[in-house]
């Protein structure tokens, strides 16, 4: 609720402003209201143009919604970034050699860490995956890891997306509408460039081909036009100037992914798929799946073909597995964790539980395998006769749900009916893992704003809007 | 390359052309209702080989049905709405490979012609829809030529042009020309100018002829043009002949040549040295109809060359 103080990351500051923010401050303040006006109008031209164009890829009648986007942009001080980049880049790595170990000996069990059975009985684990040998034992080649914050120094991180996260698309292009719109601010403030992350990408998928003999193949593989995120499986493959492919468009032989050409069958070595596990191949996971490529899984074993992200990820961001994952920081690295998960009660403790039902009015209570935002109750936010309603889900499978504090989500400036007022964010930044081990994360991420007054829930489905995210470049704000 | 993208873009040129084709044909066969009284609507459903579904759909079987039936008729697959919504189809899933004009002129049609089938069927003025369509396709003809980039996608783009327009000037002239010579003598036939000159008016060459002839339009001449002649764009002739440069674009472009290449160059020189004293002496039909199936046969060889399916 936005009766909680909020941190603003503009506003909340002993002087007035926060020093990463002055120039935009400064713009906010000496831009005409007109000016802005006529502005947002432009916003709203460019993507009414480009979103003909996006809901080209998908819609049936030649328009798609596009997600709303807010010409403020966030800000984030060049160290508090330096302290975001090593905290994910530790999660990450901790999540790839945790899967590794899932799908191997399980060491993390044997010491008694993880019990087995939260592996072996989850739905998400892949049996298939079952000591797959992966180039550099990557699992995890992109993550999106959701980010909240809650005061100067405090960050945590709501979840994990290691299956196929995305949103990368928006991160992009907001940046090229922001350049247009403002190209002054972008003058005066020193902002890191973002549009690297394509070619990042591809040398990270072309990094996990299993065969050295000459260029690997790379393709991208989408359920096709009627899924929400074409715009950016075909954006994503325009870029890196790969083929956007379908099940159809490909087959194996001999173990051997190829793709159909009017020149003959093409060898593929790297498949970045954005379909789920359980659709890409009939052979394996759903027989009736008419998505995926039958045989691929056998093609994947026999390690002729990589598959990114790797099979059965599921396991590693679950929200019941999420509670693991700074003992496998230490477990793993040695190290202690950068970045704090959520306090986080669980369902299936008998105390916790009892915390939960006591506390039902304050706290956010999710379901361990939902997403979206659906399937969770927001305490503070919820009536009476709601809360009465989730606490008899609750007591029918207490081990299905989890819950935390209803956290104060910071908020930022954002342009509402009524002017510019303060709405909550998060924030999903990109990392990508290479063979090698090295890892890429693009400055800053994708920004989520909660649209409504006092609303919590980011996601696009839920009213959520957009913004551009700015990371300061060490010469940071020239205004300050 | 993608095969699928090879295919969508083959399939996007032929119903374009499909789409086109058909709305000139509609359009000066009811222009020579007008003039003449004697458009038979039967035989234009002949060109599509629709004549059964036709009559089945519309007993009474005027003009105006056929008209209907071959504009916003759902249930036909060859209806104008359905042959620019699988263009629209086919382009869509190829947005990577086509420039912002070729999609947006064609998506444009596409919106155009679905605001028609939502209107009350009276309140559709179906000749402004016909002109829409045509002026429409020209658009994307326009689009197509100036902002393409000329690589493999383009040449099966063309090759699916052509080969539709040679299909469509083939059956065109097959039905209409014997419903005036019913036994393909054109000295027994009928020598009404209107009637011969909307043969021509449905692939556009009624000036074309007289700048060429200069004389009264005569059937073997008619049949000349349509078939033999190289300069007209909608003749068999020129058309088997940009399949041909097509093709041996693809074949220089993968270093490999298969039996499409073959019946492409076959098809092309058995036009490019055919004689029209030789046409009327095999008969004009059964030499439509031989080049008819070897059309079908052809683009059966390059769905099978270039793995389409």
């Amino acid at each position: 609720m936005a009766a909680m103080a909020a941190f603003d990351e503009m506003r909340s500051a002993a002087d007035g402003v926060r020093a990463p923010y002055r120039s935009v401050a400064s713009w906010l303040q000496h831009t005409p209201m007109e000016a802005i006006e006529a502005k947002r109008r432009e916003v709203d031209a460019f993507y009414h143009r480009a979103g003909i164009t996006f809901g080209a890829y998908g819609a049936v009648d030649g328009h798609e919604t596009t997600i709303p986007f807010d010409i403020i942009p966030r800000v984030i001080a060049a160290d508090e970034w330096t302290f975001l980049e090593r905290g994910l880049s530790q999660r990450v790595r901790a999540l790839n050699a945790f899967l590794a170990d899932a799908y191997g000996a399980r060491e993390i069990c044997r010491a008694g860490i993880i019990p087995e059975s939260q592996l072996l009985l989850n739905g998400e684990f892949a049996q298939l995956a079952q000591d797959l040998k992966l180039p550099g034992d990557i699992h995890v080649h992109i993550a999106g890891i959701d980010l909240v914050r809650v005061g100067e120094q405090e960050f945590y991180v709501l979840e994990d997306n290691v299956r196929t996260p995305s949103g990368i698309s928006y991160v992009l292009e907001n940046r090229e509408v922001m350049m247009r719109l403002a190209p002054e601010l972008f003058a005066r403030v020193a902002v890191r460039p973002v549009a690297s992350y394509t070619e990042e990408l591809l040398n990270t998928l072309r990094s996990v081909s299993f065969s050295d003999d000459g260029e690997p193949n790379v393709v991208l593989l989408t359920p096709g036009h009627y899924n929400s995120a074409y715009f950016e499986h075909a954006f994503l493959a325009d870029e890196m100037g790969i083929e956007l492919v379908e099940g159809t468009d490909l087959f194996v032989d001999e173990g051997r992914v190829f793709m159909r050409t009017p020149r003959g069958p093409q060898r593929v070595d790297v498949i970045y798929r954005r379909i789920d596990d359980s659709f890409l191949d009939p052979l394996a996971f759903r027989p009736d799946s008419f998505l995926g490529v039958p045989g691929l899984v056998g093609a994947l074993r026999m390690g002729r073909v990589n598959v990114v992200n790797a099979i059965g990820n599921g396991v590693a961001d679950d929200k019941s597995t999420y509670l693991y994952v700074p003992d496998m920081i230490r477990f793993y690295l040695s190290e202690e964790p950068i970045l704090s998960n959520v306090p986080t009660w669980r369902g299936d403790k008998a105390d916790d539980f009892k915390y939960i039902l006591e506390h039902l009015p304050e706290i956010v209570v999710k379901e361990v395998h939902g997403s979206g935002g659906k399937g969770m109750l927001v305490g503070p936010t919820s009536t009476k006769a709601e809360i009465e309603e989730f606490r008899a889900l609750l007591k029918a499978r207490p081990d299905a749900y989890i819950a935390q504090p209803t956290l104060a989500l910071s908020t930022c400036p954002t342009f509402v009916d009524k002017g510019v007022a303060p709405r909550h964010v998060d924030l999903r930044p990109f990392i990508l893992s290479r063979r090698s081990g090295e890892v890429f994360i693009t400055p800053g991420g994708l920004t989520r704003v909660a649209l409504k007054e006092g609303s919590l829930v980011v996601n696009s489905s839920q009213g959520g809007g957009t913004k551009d995210t700015w990371v300061l470049g060490a010469r940071g704000d020239a205004a300050s | 390359m993608l095969s699928s993208t090879a295919k969508n873009l083959y399939w996007m040129g032929r119903y374009l052309h499909r789409a086109k084709n058909s709305a000139r044909v509609l359009e000066s066969t009811q222009r020579m209702a007008l003039q003449s009284g004697t458009a038979e609507a039967g035989v234009v459903a002949d060109v599509y080989a629709l004549r059964t579904e036709f009559l089945a759909r519309h007993p009474q079987g005027s003009l105006a049905d056929l008209v209907d039936f071959m504009t916003l008729d759902d249930s036909n697959p060859s209806s104008l709405v359905n042959t620019v919504r699988a263009a629209r189809n086919n382009a869509r899933a190829e947005r990577n490979n086509l420039t912002v004009d070729v999609w947006e002129s064609l998506n444009g049609l596409w919106l155009e012609v679905a605001a028609q089938t939502r209107l009350p069927r009276a309140m559709v003025d179906r000749g402004a829809l016909l002109e829409l369509v045509k002026k429409q396709t020209t658009m994307i003809a326009g689009a197509t030529q100036s902002t393409l980039l000329r690589d493999e996608a383009y040449c099966f783009l063309q090759l699916g042009s052509y080969l539709e327009r040679a299909d469509n000037t083939t059956r065109v002239l097959d039905v209409k020309f014997h419903r005036l010579c019913p036994d393909g003598d054109p000295r027994h036939g009928s020598t009404d100018y209107y009637e011969w000159s909307e043969i021509l008016a449905c692939v556009g060459a009624v000036r074309t002829y007289r700048r060429i002839y200069h004389s009264r339009i005569e059937p073997t001449r008619v049949v000349e043009l349509m078939v033999l002649r190289r300069d007209l764009p909608r003749s068999v002739h020129h058309c088997l002949w940009q399949v041909d440069l097509n093709m041996r674009e693809l074949a220089e472009t993968y270093g490999a040549r298969g039996e499409a290449d073959r019946q492409a160059g076959a098809l092309h020189a058995h036009v490019r040295y055919a004689r029209i004293e030789d046409v009327f002496a095999a008969g004009l039909r059964p030499y439509l109809e031989d080049l008819g199936s070897r059309m079908a046969q052809l683009s059966e060889d390059i769905s099978r060359q270039f793995l389409f399916d």
